[in-house]
């Protein structure tokens, strides 16, 4: 447990003997007094914590936002540690503080160290062909703000809008091939950063037990996004085990001979949703990346710790559910693999081992005919735990008959619920308003809402019936309408 | 203009509470609250905590030294509950311990045994069962029985709304030190130091001078910590007394959540009389207050709920009654508007009811029935330089309301699955403590021989801005650069018996505080001045741009060598001043007066679209006209009207503070309670300003902290506008806030269940688990 971590600390390389499951926002606040960093919920909600993290990947320096009260020490290992003092120039402003002081966007300013990084890393990494205020947004949609109400913010956005795009003072930094570089060179960013892929190159890999699947611990923690919030008081009391040091376990091959993507458990929801074959086939990708978490969460929830987690309510479960997803599991000496259908048994109950860890998913390439759409609503419409969320997959041959009807929905029943009798009723059936609506009195048959905080047991049916309804009215616009679905 | 703190928050260098480096020693507090939401402590068990690692002490009422006593206005809460256990999270014990983590550790391991009594939630019922805080309150003008003859049509129903979390992003804290003998040292994220002050001396028993209590700057406030911030210092003060050690109390958001009071949920039976017209002929409105378990500031609250009953209308005839009723929640407390919004809801939706009936748009009705000067409102005040009608002209000739409500019909005719709506928010809202005795503050100027200037004030920043004001109106009264002045920390040494940072007064009495000692001390200047140059008429000396000026011609007299001749002629270069609003009153027998100085003024115009189909919705554009007076720092006063129109969007809609039966918070966390980010608020956010000099305030200045809050209103009549485009004849309750639940089932109501209620038949209720994250 007591391994020593190795990392740099803004300017400084660190060592540490402190827990692994020690989270970096204590670390820095409570053991470094870098107090520029705030705690405003410790749940991933405020992202009044938010870091940078900086990490090698395939050779390049890569560096995400994240929030840092979700965040294990023992996961920093080899890794550049970036807060808000790390990118405080020796003396004034850099353009991000410049614009926001000048225009306001900070008041109390408790949340503002938050934001100066969020909007920073947009700078720094973002890779938008050019910088607009949408990109911004996107880049602090993670941080809250009690007192400016985001006008201000955007006003400052602005600037650096024109700032770095085309025609502006900065602009030859986006277009430069190292923009870290460019921005060190400009002195907008500390000169330190120029050297610090060498730097974490230079820290020699943790002793890794690659293969160890077998031995327990109380805790794994991946993402730690949902477990953190959980047992934040927990974890750094007791034994974990932080699987993000497992580097295999990431990212997404297509397999066309097995017709399958092949997808490292451990990789994120925005390297998920980023991966240019995902998005081909779920081109509205963004917008359910919208819904589903800030980018902040994004870059660490994991798809594995999605479905672990067994949320009834997991965005991303419910839509690798539909997508007839199959779950690998190893155990240190076997594989095995599971029908993500025949996963969940109860609520947060499910057919794996204790010892057993997802290793990866294979989610079959679906043809060209198949349509796949993602719905949710919650309370606020954007990064907010759904009241309720639907996927679907869904192919119409050119008879007009439906093929598939992969529908699931989350919210309804103690696990996310995949709706089987639907799609045996729906399939070899012509799609029209009648077999729509005769299909969602069957999918009314398989669901049992319940009322808690996030809403009656009433409005998740009510709201589930609208969901499924409309990924017709989204697929099958042309044949499907929500006049004619509402009419009966 | 700027806002002089935001160069080091955007540097991360602002220190908070529990940024600046802890002294040795410090201890770790943490609060053990009720397990229930009503009932009794029947015994304590707190062995098992105690023996917890790292535990140093845990403490109880029975160690306070002094009065477990806290409440600021009526005695009625003890700082921990001897017995009586009131809300969930009513506080127990505090965990002293060498980390919060050890402390949060043992937490855990106390055994309360309890007996429960069923709880009150609701208003209504507590009002019934004679569960009354103070004494309820009838504000009256005219006589409305005999006024209802007059009228067409009369409406009446019923409004709620629900409360509101502050959701200030630091939460509370507080950390005390001990010095020497029996004093102590309280740094304390508090809108009202000399609150804490009192309370920490009427706890551990010393008079108030022993109690020092500094402020550096609060993470967001909003009334949250006016009253509510002193019962965490007050525990922290306790503990370090006793331990002889610092202390220090960082509520977790969970803690704070479930311990702090919030804005006051309302219901209100609301009855109006109009001409066919549209003239709002009488208005009769019974308003019941949820005040949570201890009086706290509702009963102030109360009041101005019906100081704003009618809004920035005219109503002839009046009576306005309000009781402030007790339940098992925490107490709730002051929050930007405090109670004024409630008053003003029920009002709009009373109007909107009407506009319905009368089949007159509702925007015409409001427009229709604004006060007008010399006008007086249902406590007697009159209204002066009133602003109701130029505001909306202002707003109509700017935004067109005529067009955009063509572009939304238009809309609507030809979209099914999303529909538009619109509504006008129009606001009034008095300026001044309504506690007539609280419009007092006091300013400390030192200027150094260098030239430097220090100034302290009660003021308290909290991100209103006040700091930034100051600086303006100091350097603008001494005639120098704004870089010569420091505001300091808000401490009840240098200032005493400060009235706490609220009412949106702050910067108007803190601000004319600080002109007047300016004055006196440039008084002295201008003698030794005369007295130097040989002249008699040293009322023309003037000071600006760092230089004085003798009949508007410059002389060798700069700013520097004015005070360091002052030194060496040994005259003072400190100055104290003291301001007191003029002018205002409040007779509460007759309840009539004139409480306010002044009155803001303003109209904004909402649009929204909502989506029929899954009841989301999105607001497209808030273009308002605000009565702002003469800025003395634009851009703060800016950042105050969108932020204040971003907490009253988000009351109407998405802040859903939820309770069970038994009083339990279920929205107890902020993945649950959801507040608006950035992709909640419109882009199209347009604000324009009235500026006209105002008599009352300092520099012409108007305040400007509360009144925005109250455009949100709209939001919520402009959703409800949509609805009805969809459902014409549909009689949605007025129940805020309007979630996208609400929306979706009231749009669908009744029409859909038809489609499932038969698939359900045969299948067996099932018992199932709590789904939870
Ligand atoms: S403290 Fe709120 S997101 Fe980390
Ligand atoms: S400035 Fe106060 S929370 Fe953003």
């Amino acid at each position: 447990m007591a391994d020593t971590v190795t990392f740099w600390l803004n300017d400084r390389r660190v060592e540490t003997e402190e827990h692994a499951g020690l989270l970096v926002l204590d670390y820095l606040r409570k053991r470094r007094f870098l107090t520029g960093t705030k705690e405003g919920c410790k749940e991933g909600d405020c992202g009044a914590c938010t870091i940078l993290i900086g990490e090698i990947r395939d050779g390049e320096l890569v560096y995400e936002p994240t929030t840092s009260c979700l965040v294990p020490l023992g996961e920093m290992h080899g890794r550049h540690v970036v807060s808000i003092e790390g990118l405080n120039l020796a003396d004034g402003l850099n353009p991000v503080q410049r614009a926001m002081t000048d225009r306001g966007g900070s008041q109390c300013g408790f949340c503002t160290p938050g934001f100066i990084v969020s909007m920073c890393w947009y700078l720094m990494a973002s890779s938008d062909e050019t910088p607009t205020l949408k990109g911004f947004q996107r880049a602090f949609s993670g941080n809250l703000c009690r007192c400016t109400g985001y006008t201000s913010i955007d006003r400052a956005s602005e600037d650096l809008v024109s700032d770095f795009g085309p025609g502006g003072r900065f602009e030859q930094i986006w277009s430069a091939d190292d923009r870290i570089q460019a921005l060190c060179d400009a002195e907008l960013l500390p000169a330190y950063f120029a050297d610090m892929a060498d730097q974490l190159a230079a820290i020699p890999p943790l002793e890794e037990e690659r293969h160890d699947y077998a031995d327990i611990a109380e805790f794994f923690v991946a993402g730690g996004t949902d477990l953190y919030v959980q047992k934040g008081e927990e974890i750094p009391r007791t034994d974990v085990k932080i699987l993000n040091r497992h580097p295999e376990m990431r990212g997404i091959e297509r397999d066309d001979e097995a017709g399958v993507f092949r997808v490292g458990a451990l990789t994120s929801f925005e390297e998920f949703g980023q991966h240019p074959e995902i998005r081909a086939i779920m081109p509205r990708m963004d917008h359910y990346l919208y819904l589903i978490a800030s980018l902040q969460l994004r870059v660490r929830a994991t798809l594995a710790g999605n479905i672990i987690n067994a949320s009834p309510i997991g965005d991303m479960t419910n839509l690798l559910l539909a997508l007839d997803t199959t779950l690998v599991f190893h155990d240190g000496t076997r594989e095995r693999q599971v029908e993500m259908k025949n996963f969940f048994e109860g609520y947060k109950t499910y057919d794996k081992e204790p010892h057993e860890i997802m290793t990866r998913l294979l989610i079959p390439i679906p043809d060209d005919d198949t349509r796949i759409h993602f719905e949710k609503v919650s309370k606020r419409e954007a990064l907010d735990i759904a009241t309720v969320n639907s996927g679907a997959k869904i192919r119409v041959d050119d008879d007009g008959i439906i093929r598939v009807a992969s529908l699931t929905v989350g919210g309804v029943a103690p696990v996310p619920l995949w709706l089987e009798k639907t799609e045996d009723y729906l399939v070899g059936k012509a799609l029209d308003v009648k077999t729509v609506r005769d299909g969602l009195r069957v999918a009314h048959s398989e669901m049992a809402p319940i009322s808690d905080v996030r809403g009656s047991a009433d409005y998740k049916r009510l709201l589930a019936h609208q969901l499924l309804s409309a990924h017709f009215t989204e697929l099958y616009g042309d044949r499907i309408s929500f006049d004619a679905l509402l009419a009966g | 203009m700027k806002h002089y703190d935001a160069e080091l928050h955007t540097r991360g260098e602002s220190l908070y509470v529990d940024d600046v480096a802890p002294p040795g020693g410090m201890l770790h507090a943490v609060v053990y609250g009720s397990p229930i939401g009503h009932g009794t402590l029947e015994s304590l068990d707190v062995e098992r905590a105690k023996a917890a690692p790292g535990v140093f002490r845990i403490l109880t009422a029975d160690d306070i030294p002094g009065e477990n006593q806290i409440g600021p206005v009526q005695q009625d809460e003890p700082l921990f509950t001897d017995d009586s256990l009131d809300y969930f999270g009513h506080p127990i014990a505090l965990i002293v311990a060498e980390t919060h983590e050890d402390a949060i550790y043992a937490r855990d391991l106390i055994d309360a045994e309890v007996s429960e009594k069923p709880a009150i939630v609701d208003p209504r019922e507590a009002h019934e069962k004679g569960e009354i805080l103070g004494t309820p309150r009838t504000f009256a003008m005219g006589d409305v029985e005999k006024a209802w003859k007059q009228c067409d049509v009369i409406v009446e129903g019923r409004a709620d709304v629900a409360g509101q979390e502050h959701l200030y992003l630091e939460t509370q804290r507080a950390r005390a030190v001990p010095t020497e003998g029996d004093r102590i040292r309280i740094y304390s994220s508090t809108q009202s130091p000399y609150a804490v002050q009192k309370a920490v001396a009427r706890i551990i028993g010393v008079p108030n001078h022993k109690v020092e209590v500094d402020v550096i700057r609060l993470g967001g406030g909003f009334g949250g910590k006016e009253d509510q911030a002193t019962a965490w210092a007050c525990m922290s003060a306790l503990a370090s007394h006793l331990l002889e050690t610092p202390v220090q109390l960082v509520l977790h958001r969970l803690d704070d959540l479930l311990m702090t009071g919030k804005r006051h949920p309302y219901t209100a039976d609301y009855k109006l009389g109009l001409r066919r017209d549209g003239t709002i002929v009488a208005y009769d409105v019974s308003h019941y207050q949820n005040a949570g378990a201890k009086t706290d500031l509702s009963l102030a609250v109360l009041e101005r709920t019906l100081f704003h009953s009618t809004n920035a209308y005219y109503v002839p005839n009046v009576r306005a009654y309000a009781a402030s009723c007790r339940t098992n929640l925490p107490p709730n407390t002051a929050f930007r508007g405090f109670g004024g919004p409630q008053g003003m809801f029920a009002m709009e939706c009373a109007i909107s009811h009407a506009a319905e009936e009368l089949d007159i748009s509702r925007e015409e009705l409001q427009r229709k029935n604004l006060i007008t000067e010399g006008q007086s409102f249902p406590y007697g005040q009159r209204a002066e330089r009133a602003r109701a009608r130029t505001s909306w002209k202002e707003a109509d000739e700017e935004y067109n309301l005529t067009q955009m409500r063509a572009e939304i019909d238009t809309f609507n005719a030809e979209h099914h699955d999303k529909k538009r709506g619109l509504a006008a928010m129009p606001v009034c809202f008095g300026i001044s403590f309504t506690g007539t005795f609280l419009n007092q503050a006091s300013a400390l100027l030192h200027v150094y021989t260098d030239g430097s200037v220090s100034l302290s004030t009660g003021g308290v920043e909290m991100g209103q801005g006040v700091n930034s004001k100051l600086i303006n109106m100091a350097a603008r009264a001494l005639g120098i650069s704004v870089d010569r002045i420091k505001v300091e920390t808000t401490n009840t040494t240098r200032i005493a018996n400060m009235s706490p940072s609220a009412a949106s007064a702050t910067s108007d009495l803190n601000g004319a505080a600080t002109i007047l000692a300016a004055k006196e001390l440039l008084n002295r200047f201008r003698e030794m001045i005369a007295r130097e140059m040989g002249i008699q008429d040293a009322d023309n000396l003037s000071f600006q741009n760092e230089r004085v000026f003798y009949r508007n011609r410059e002389t060798e007299w700069t700013w520097e060598k004015t005070v360091s001749h002052a030194y060496m002629s040994r005259i003072s270069l400190s100055a104290q001043a003291f301001y007191a609003t003029p002018n205002i009153w409040f007779d509460k027998e007759r309840e009539e007066g004139r409480p306010f100085a002044y009155h803001v003024y303003g109209t904004a115009f909402i649009d929204v679209t909502v989506d029929t189909l899954r009841g989301t919705y999105d607001i497209d554009s808030v273009r308002l006209v605000h009565d702002l007076g003469r800025t003395v720092n634009k851009l703060v006063d800016l950042g105050q009207i969108e932020g204040g129109l971003a907490q009253g969007l988000g009351w109407m809609t998405l802040e859903e503070l939820a309770f069970d039966d038994d009083g339990r918070l279920l929205s107890n966390a902020l993945s649950t309670y959801k507040a608006p980010d950035g992709y909640f608020m419109p882009d199209d956010v347009r604000v324009k300003w009235l500026e006209e000099e105002n008599p009352e305030g300092p520099y012409g200045s108007k305040a400007v902290g509360e009144p925005p809050l109250m455009y949100g209103i709209g939001v919520y009549f402009a959703i409800r506008d949509a609805m009805r485009a969809f459902d014409a004849d549909a009689n949605f309750p007025y129940d805020a806030p309007l979630t996208p639940e609400k929306v979706l089932l009231q749009l669908h109501h009744g029409r859909l269940s038809g489609l499932w209620e038969d698939s359900l038949a045969e299948q067996k209720t099932t018992e199932l688990p709590v789904a939870g994250e």
